[in-house]
């Protein structure tokens, strides 16, 4: 389906990436949103603000982050698209909610615009030292979707992808942006609405008994929604076909089995990932987000000096692309991981690599995004081995 | 490639920021190549002071931060005083010359001064300060064309408000093309 022409505001704008993620959820068909403001996302709330009302969507500003999260799954049980925004100190208060989505089958869209930590660290600096908690934050096994932006326009382009991809896998989806990539003001191309695809949900038309969690073909139960006159349950326990809890290993092992199967099974389809001068490299900088960017400049500082190095980025974080990175380690002598924390994704990318090459962290406390000098002293350190 | 940094500082409520809006606008949108626009958050945009970066590109703009640009404009003496350590030899500075006092600061640096607060008054309204300092900024730096420049006022600016804009832009653009015949 083709986004609604009324809820997109096709042309070139100069805007930052917290208002361009806006955009995002609203050409999405986001009609729904419950947040509590908090730096460096706060743009995002107060654009929610100012525009859903005006297109047909409704904003609510909650207590807190926790109830924000768990409202934010009403509205999409009563058949809106929905999201939150937050930044790392929320999103800890949201950890809860986010397994309740997992288990429940909920598709929601977390957008977390990260600000250095732990605790209330550095409300106006950048950091992206929330990568492992979007994956294991919540208790219990679980997988995660997460897409990671490094300009205004991969906000909006990748916030759509959000709202896509939840809808698809019926789960809740992570847009891990940054201070930086929020703030920063760039152009914004917005596509014609003819130009924007978009999944809707699939909703249960037959006649039998609806049931919330039987599988489809594909692994994705089919949704409901209030007002359809179907009766269900829906709960946090583990839960059976129809959604009421059956407090037994078998029926764990089933959902669970389906929870994970659903996106393990789509790994491939769902990893998402470039490469730049990677032919004849025999480095290789793997980065995401806003740290792609000074990685590329490192490269190319690095590519002056007559170094081959390359660059793999990965826009979907989580799954890990788990399939690219191990191929390239066994292409190249050495990767560097490039990230705004003490090396998050490095263990992921370290343990499907350095069986085959060497492999080390050009981390960072948070706070500035990093000097392409830093990055490139770890190239020539490589080089030198 | 052409690759442009300009540092803009000022009080709150002159508009520095959007001025700083208005050219990246003209750059990315009109000239359809790259400007990244960064700000001070947090304490430092604090207490009064307001102020913005713009890198203006001919190509993908990548590391977004700017500690040393080529042109600052300073619209307040703190904006001077914070940031003129930063401004690189040889770079252009410009200032709000009834606003601005200049000290001892590197011989190379070119410096173009104009009344911009007086010159918006003379107008009829001061807040189009900013606008008569953006076409100054403009006629001296050569970041954008004329033509580019007032595209980006004309995107910027709230509807019927284009007459005043326009006279204040016009303004600034002619003075700074005068200021720039005198300082050679």
């Amino acid at each position: 389906m083709k986004a609604d022409p009324k809820r997109v505001l096709s042309g070139n704008h100069f805007i930052n990436g917290n208002h361009s993620a806006t955009e995002g959820a609203i050409a999405a068909g986001c009609t729904f949103a419950a947040g509590y403001p908090i730096t460096p996302s706060t743009e995002i709330v107060e654009r929610i603000a100012s525009r859903f009302p005006r297109v047909g969507g409704m904003f609510v500003q909650m207590e807190d982050e926790i109830a924000s999260s768990i409202c934010l799954q009403g509205g999409v049980w009563s058949g809106r698209k929905a999201m939150t925004v937050t930044s790392g100190p929320g999103m800890s208060l949201m950890m809860e909610h986010v397994g309740l989505a997992q288990i429940t089958e909920t598709p929601c869209v977390f957008i977390n615009v990260q600000r250095a930590g732990p605790s209330t660290g550095l409300p106006t600096k950048t950091a992206q030292a929330d990568m492992m908690q979007a994956k294991w934050g919540s208790h219990g096994d679980y997988e995660a979707i997460a897409l990671s932006p490094s300009s205004p326009q991969e906000c909006f382009d990748y916030t759509i992808d959000c709202f896509n991809l939840a809808e698809e896998y019926r789960m809740p989806v992570f847009l891990m942006s940054d201070e930086m990539t929020g703030h920063m003001t760039e152009k914004v191309v917005i596509p014609p609405a003819d130009e924007i695809e978009l999944v809707e949900r699939q909703f249960y038309t037959g006649s039998d008994k609806y049931l919330p969690y039987k599988r489809e073909a594909n692994g994705i139960p089919l949704m409901s929604k209030a007002g359809l006159g179907h009766h269900y349950h829906i709960t946090g326990l583990t839960h059976d076909e129809r959604g009421y809890p059956v407090l037994t290993k078998p029926v764990q092992e089933k959902m669970m089995t389906g929870l994970m199967k659903k996106v393990g099974d789509n790994v491939d389809k769902l990893t998402r990932y470039e490469e730049f001068m990677m032919e004849d490299a025999d480095i290789a900088l793997v980065s995401y987000g806003i740290s792609f960017r000074m990685a590329y400049k490192a490269m190319e500082m690095a590519r002056e000096k007559g170094i081959k190095v390359g660059l793999l980025r990965m826009i979907t974080c989580w799954p890990f692309p788990e399939k690219p990175i191990r191929e390239l380690a066994q292409k190249v002598k050495s990767m560097i991981m490039v990230e705004l924390n003490y090396g998050q994704m490095f263990l992921e990318m370290d343990r499907f690599s350095n069986k085959y090459c060497e492999t080390d962290l050009c981390g960072s406390s948070g706070g500035e995004v990093h000097e392409p000098e830093e990055i490139l002293t770890k190239i020539l350190e490589a080089a030198k081995k | 490639m052409e690759n442009r940094e300009v540092r803009l500082g000022g009080f709150g409520g002159q508009g520095v920021i959007l001025a700083g809006m208005i050219l990246g606008r003209a750059k990315s949108i009109f000239e359809d190549k790259y400007a990244t626009l960064t700000q001070d958050f947090g304490p430092e945009a604090r207490g009064g002071a307001a102020s913005c970066a713009v890198i203006l590109s001919d190509d993908p703009i990548l590391y977004p931060n700017v500690f040393n640009p080529d042109v600052l404009l300073a619209m307040s003496q703190g904006a001077l005083d914070k940031y003129i350590d930063g401004l690189q030899k040889g770079g252009t500075l410009v200032i709000e010359e009834d606003l601005v006092k200049v000290g001892d600061i590197d011989p190379s640096i070119k410096v173009f001064a104009c009344p911009a607060t007086r010159f918006a008054e003379e107008i009829g309204r001061k807040i189009v300060l900013n606008i008569v300092m953006y076409g100054f900024l403009v006629a001296v730096s050569g970041l954008v064309s004329e033509e580019i420049a007032r595209k980006g006022v004309e995107a910027s600016i709230p509807s019927g408000t284009e007459k005043l804009n326009f006279a204040a832009f016009e303004k600034g653009y002619q003075y700074g093309i005068e200021q720039k015949e005198k300082l050679g």
